[in-house]
């Protein structure tokens, strides 16, 4: 059985494709099998941010159509062992994912799988409802910034209501949450909201925070998953967080500004 | 923070005012999840209650609506549909 992992915001931009990549790379380096899915139908970039996008053939929603098999579709990391993509369709609407079809493909993945990290699209329709309503497990991807942390507020919010997990009355999606775009100087003047803060509003359990890096946007020209710079402040911190999704516990880091020197701290800077 | 800062009229710290707006809008937002819960279960309770009388009434004949009127007022609004007399008996 897979541990199925979704990763969702509510809100676009805050870097769940980013993380969905970096996680999904991460396990399968610690050896997991692992595949991630793209539930972005009709606008997909996962492919993009692994560096797979030339060798789409087939998509998501071809298998749930039974146009094509998992075997055929399935997109193979070359830098990495165990890892796989499957990609969304670019040409449909979200629609194409029904309930059964989703369901069909999840219980195929989790046959050979260990994770199944599913990259939700932003918003709260279909196609992200149809990403977190398998889920295990969620992690919630917020940046420090009050749109943000509301739609995140919201996401936990049908988490908690509107899973199979809560349907069913089982046991509840386990949340973690993921800050992401993480400024300590910014916090440090206080323009930015802190991770106690955050913590302390959504009141959920910390399962990493990656700061606001150059390292991000370097990866994703290249269609490298920032976690295999692993020079990059980034790549550390997507490091430590799979760490803690393996239930170890790694202290923080990048967490506080970088030290000025004396003519900064007279002059600024 | 340098030096120039200091001399720089203080203004009030922006990350505070964030947390203070969020902590508003989340204890909303799970204020009114639990309320809808709270509410259908009470609608599950006042069908038991009505069944023990009228047999045939069917879950679709409860509605039931909570509305925020004020700041200080909430009306509770009970729809029950009741069946024909004949087949209730």
């Amino acid at each position: 059985m897979a541990r199925i992992i979704v990763v969702t915001s509510g809100k676009g931009g805050v870097g769940k494709t980013t993380s969905s990549a970096a996680i999904g790379t991460g396990l399968a380096l610690k050896g997991h099998k692992t595949v991630i899915v793209d539930f972005d139908v009709g606008l997909r970039n996962l492919d993009l941010i692994m560096g797979v996008e030339r060798r789409v053939v087939y998509d998501f929603v071809n298998v749930i159509n039974g146009e094509s098999n998992l075997n055929q579709t399935l997109i193979k990391d070359k830098r990495v062992e165990g890892l796989y993509i499957l990609p969304a369709s670019q040409t449909r609407d979200k629609e194409a994912l029904t309930k059964e079809g989703v369901q069909k493909v999840l219980d195929e993945l989790s046959e050979t799988f260990d994770y199944i990290i599913c990259d939700s699209p932003a918003g709260i329709e279909q196609g992200a409802l149809m990403a977190l309503y398998f889920a295990d497990e969620a992690i919630v991807v917020t940046n420090p910034e009050v749109s943000s942390v509301r739609d995140s507020d919201r996401i936990l919010g049908i988490l908690a209501s509107r899973s199979k997990r809560a349907e069913e009355g089982l046991e509840p999606v386990k949340e973690h949450l993921l800050l992401t775009r993480y400024n300590p100087e910014r916090v440090e003047r206080g323009d930015m909201l802190s991770v106690e803060d955050v913590c302390e509003i959504l009141a959920i359990k910390m399962i990493g925070v990656i700061p606001e890096s150059q390292a991000v946007l370097r990866a994703s020209n290249v269609g490298e998953p920032v976690i295999l710079d692993e020079n990059s402040d980034a790549g550390q911190a997507y490091l430590d967080t799979i760490e803690r999704l393996m239930g170890n516990e790694v202290e923080y880091r990048f967490l506080s500004g970088e030290k000025k020197g004396l003519f900064k701290r007279l002059f600024g800077g | 923070m340098s030096l120039m800062d200091y001399f720089k009229p203080k203004k009030t710290n922006a990350a505070s005012q964030a947390k203070e707006r969020l902590q508003i809008i989340v204890a909303q937002r799970r204020r009114a999840d639990s309320q809808s819960e709270n509410l259908s279960a009470l609608e599950k309770d006042i069908l038991e209650v009505i069944r023990k009388y009228y047999m045939n009434v069917e879950e679709s004949a409860i509605q039931l609506h909570l509305e925020q009127k004020e700041e200080d007022i909430s009306v509770l609004e009970l729809n029950v549909t009741l069946p024909d007399d004949k087949e209730s008996k």
